[in-house]
């Protein structure tokens, strides 16, 4: 990725400060849409403004917190949505096993440093070479996105998360399966995960009537057989192709299919 | 305990320990299993996949064909564009929100 930054804004091409902190802020800055759109889902399924900020400072995770939301205003089970939220952060056990060595350092700190964990700081980090700027990036990006999905969430869970009739005249309810497509896009680029992909849309909403609430999308996971993971032929993913940032932030920087995930 | 405030724990709890598995457990130099690392670097696509389906086309467990659908449908050609995620998402409220003025 870096490679294909303009590096002009560089005083010294060895020192990739600058380009970590562009990537970092203008990160940071794209998930603030999605920090309102989360804020007002919660408003909409109920949750106080402290339960809305709750899930982005525990929790901390876009696509999971989304899921888990989702799952509850439609009047699915606590575990249900636990599950939903879990699986779908399953990929942070692959983050952490790909940034362990650049987050070396006393317990404490890695006990802490994890919570940063997402795709945006994954991303940023990766594009890096050397462990030290891997960790300048992670922590960069972590705690930029950390600010601002949390203030965004607490705009959006206080200002419009009650008034139902305004959400359905302006729209703001279609924003949710919007910002899952704009999660998903990127994956798209991959004809295995396309496949997965479009399985896993037609599992959950025939399944929609049929199951609990929630449960239609615990099944649409079921789609990943499609692609034979068991087998090793199965193995063509990089793991480098998974982490880059699927907001479409700033499309120059992009190494070859759009990426970006929050 | 609202059910939302458990779901918060639990999924705090839940997601932290898949993030701090690898810095704190595994350690720099462990491998994933070969099936579970393409578990999860195959899952989102299956989940989102079905969280777009669901959150446009289900309502109240109930097929619902509404002016969701065209705001997904805005919401693909911006993505396909390569628009900003804000512009996206603008754009799709406005292209529902339309919708349901006109109807």
């Amino acid at each position: 990725m870096t490679s294909s930054l303009p590096l002009s804004e560089s005083p010294s091409p060895d020192s990739p400060r600058s380009t970590i902190w562009r990537q970092a802020t203008s990160i940071s800055l794209a998930v603030t849409p999605f920090g309102v759109a989360f804020g007002v889902a919660s408003g909409q399924a109920g949750l106080s403004w402290v339960e809305a900020v709750g899930f982005s400072t525990l929790v901390f995770s876009g696509s999971a917190q989304f899921a888990a939301v989702g799952v509850l205003g439609e009047g699915g089970s606590v575990a249900t949505a636990v599950i939903s939220g879990l699986l779908l952060n399953l990929r942070s056990l692959a983050f952490g096993v790909v940034m362990a060595p650049a987050l070396n350092g006393p317990r404490w700190w890695r006990a802490l440093a994890a919570q940063l964990m997402i795709d945006e700081s994954t991303a940023v980090a990766t594009a890096q070479r050397e462990r030290r700027w891997q960790r300048y990036g992670y922590l960069a990006a972590g705690l930029g996105v950390f600010v601002l999905w949390n203030a965004s969430t607490l705009l959006g869970a206080s200002l419009l998360g009650g008034s139902d009739d305004l959400i359905e005249a302006t729209g703001i309810d279609a924003t949710i399966p919007a910002a899952f497509l704009a999660l998903l896009w990127p994956r798209l680029q991959d004809p295995v995960q396309r496949v997965i992909a479009g399985v896993g849309a037609v599992i959950a909403v025939v399944s929609a009537p049929l199951l609990p609430p929630g449960l239609p999308i615990i099944a649409a996971g079921l789609a990943v057989a499609i692609a034979r993971p068991w087998r090793s032929s199965a193995g063509t993913v990089d793991p480098n192709e998974t982490v880059e940032p699927n907001l479409n932030v700033d499309p120059k920087p992009d190494p070859g299919p759009a990426e970006a995930d929050r | 305990m609202t059910p939302a405030t458990a779901t918060l724990l639990l999924l705090a709890l839940g997601t932290y320990l898949l993030k701090a598995a690898g810095p704190l457990v595994l350690g720099g130099e462990r491998k994933l299993p070969p099936l579970l690392e393409r578990l999860t670097l195959l899952m989102p696509a299956a989940l989102l996949a079905g969280l777009v389906a669901t959150s446009a086309l289900v309502d109240d467990q109930r097929w619902s064909l509404d002016a969701r659908l065209i705001g997904l449908a805005v919401a693909a050609t911006a993505l396909w564009q390569r628009l900003p995620f804000i512009v996206v998402v603008i754009l799709a409220a406005a292209a529902t929100a339309a919708a349901r003025a006109i109807n």
